[in-house]
């Protein structure tokens, strides 16, 4: 038994010793620190502008997807700019979820803002772009599942389309998206991780740039994957909560 | 029916005949003394000092390794692996010796024992023809694009500061990022930055060179015995210029 206890101590002196050297030692631990302020500053930026522009879209392709049998009868400009905005995204669509993101990351970096060197603005605009068009379908595909009968009865009770899409649509699309959407938000954290590419010190990064110093592979990244873990796990539990509270209404 | 047996029967004539070859490979294996296989592990993206050629690594590591190997009369096996896996992998046994453009580092000897040194290693700093940086001096402060993990950026760091390092992927992208202003110079080794500055107009090397580095071969701490060995033949080459022959070959002065 003692021998045991032995061995152990001495094992967790070792480890110890080693998180000493790899994280205190010449103040390394702040490049994880660096690493994970930017990630979160990209993550949540990425999120913000995903959103935007998939709200954008979603409300283009569904609105003409629905309307465009009484907007061709009525006639007029409405239904051709309608039209060529819905051809618009759908190509937006087809080249972002067509091409790897660290393809789009390096575009952007190099071609696009050229003349920038802020690779956190760059890095939330590429990510922004290409979370987007995921975030839209996934709204497209809850507006969608939302009953027809639903949009008829709002209409007939005298409410514009938008008012209908307001008041009775989106507060029914929103709740049915929510798991899916937390699923793109979790993707979209994890894809951060490629913004080392583009010279930023993102939380993948830093635990490389460590590994790299001290020759110790196991403590950085396993160190690094934690605190993904920890993120994804805060983020899914803030949304079971909001989850919870609209469920709410269910009964 | 005679045509079919006729057919057969050269086959089977075929058959024995290729299983006599067969056979007769197999002794002459046996014949010869099996040779001692010596590993090298490389990670062949450093041109000149190793690179890959068609299917095969090549370059001044592997030349002198294939030399050492004779000298010792061992059989090289080259394993081109990452860089950052040589040092783990030669700890644990699983290469015999790390030879990659290595430079000696206290960090490194910490975890394995080099050999002599082989070459040295210049690592120069990149600018723009129309830059203000004329000295080492005026670098301090301005924005420094190095590949990850390499010694020019761990140098770089303790002699700049983070907060001026800016790290890439490999050293084509912080060239391209120097062309763009995002940095104001890239510091990599001299051999590369050689390279670069002749395909990109508007680059030059800043004169005064960063740095001069050892390049030496990596040995797990306990296996001495190789070590010794290694040394004795790689001085051997050194003295005999086979060594300079080699380096020669690839960077022409």
């Amino acid at each position: 038994m003692i021998p045991y206890l032995m061995s152990i101590s001495a094992a967790f002196a070792e480890l110890a010793d080693d998180l000493r050297f790899v994280f205190i030692e010449k103040d390394r631990y702040q490049q994880i620190i660096t690493g994970f302020f930017n990630t979160l500053k990209i993550t949540a930026g990425a999120l913000l502008v995903g959103v935007i522009i998939g709200i954008f879209i979603a409300a283009v392709r569904t609105s003409f997807d629905k309307n465009k049998e009484s907007m061709k009868l009525r006639g007029g400009p409405g239904y051709v700019l309608l039209g060529i905005l819905n051809a618009v995204c759908k190509v937006y669509l087809t080249v972002i979820r067509g091409t790897p993101v660290v393809v789009q990351l390096m575009i952007a970096y190099f071609v696009i803002f050229a003349a920038s060197d802020n690779g956190v603005l760059v890095g939330i605009f590429a990510f922004g772009i290409n979370s987007g068009a995921y975030v839209a379908e996934i709204f497209r595909a809850g507006i969608m599942s939302v009953e027809n009968g639903q949009f008829e009865a709002g209409r007939s009770l005298g409410f514009s389309y938008l008012q209908t899409m307001r008041y009775i649509i989106v507060p029914q699309m929103f709740k049915a998206v929510l798991p899916t959407l937390c699923n793109e938000f979790i993707a979209l954290l994890k894809e951060t991780s490629v913004a080392g590419y583009v010279g930023v010190i993102d939380l993948t990064k830093a635990g490389n740039v460590i590994a790299g110093r001290t020759f110790n592979y196991f403590i950085p990244l396993f160190a690094v994957a934690i605190i993904y873990l920890c993120m994804v796990m805060l983020l899914s539990w803030g949304v079971s909560r909001l989850e919870r509270r609209l469920r709410k209404s269910d009964r | 029916m005679k045509k079919s047996f006729k057919i057969i029967s050269v086959v089977l004539a075929l058959v024995l005949v290729i299983g006599c070859f067969a056979a007769c490979q197999k002794d002459d294996k046996t014949k010869e003394p099996q040779k001692e296989v010596l590993v090298m592990a490389t990670n062949a993206e450093f041109p000149p000092y190793e690179y890959r050629e068609g299917d095969a690594v090549t370059g001044i590591d592997a030349e002198i390794a294939q030399l050492i190997a004779d000298k010792l009369g061992m059989e090289l096996k080259i394993e081109d692996v990452a860089f950052e896996s040589i040092i783990p992998g030669v700890q644990s046994g699983k290469y015999d010796f790390g030879m990659a453009g290595m430079t000696v580092t206290e960090d490194r000897l910490k975890d394995v024992i080099f050999s002599d040194s082989y070459a040295t290693g210049v690592q120069v700093v990149i600018i723009k023809e129309d830059s203000d940086i004329a000295s080492l001096d005026d670098v301090a402060g301005k924005k420094i694009g190095v590949q990850t993990n390499t010694t020019g950026d761990i140098y770089a760091t303790d002699d700049y500061g983070e907060e001026n390092i800016v790290r890439y992927e490999n050293g084509a992208v912080a060239v391209q990022a120097l062309l763009n202003g995002k940095v104001d110079c890239v510091v990599i080794d001299n051999e590369p930055a050689k390279s670069y500055v002749a395909a990109n107009e508007g680059l030059k090397i800043l004169e005064t060179e960063y740095m001069v580095e050892d390049y030496a071969i990596c040995f797990a701490k306990d296996n001495t015995e190789l070590k010794d060995k290694v040394n004795t033949a790689l001085n051997e080459l050194i003295d005999d210029g086979s060594v300079q022959k080699i380096i020669d070959k690839y960077i022409k002065a």
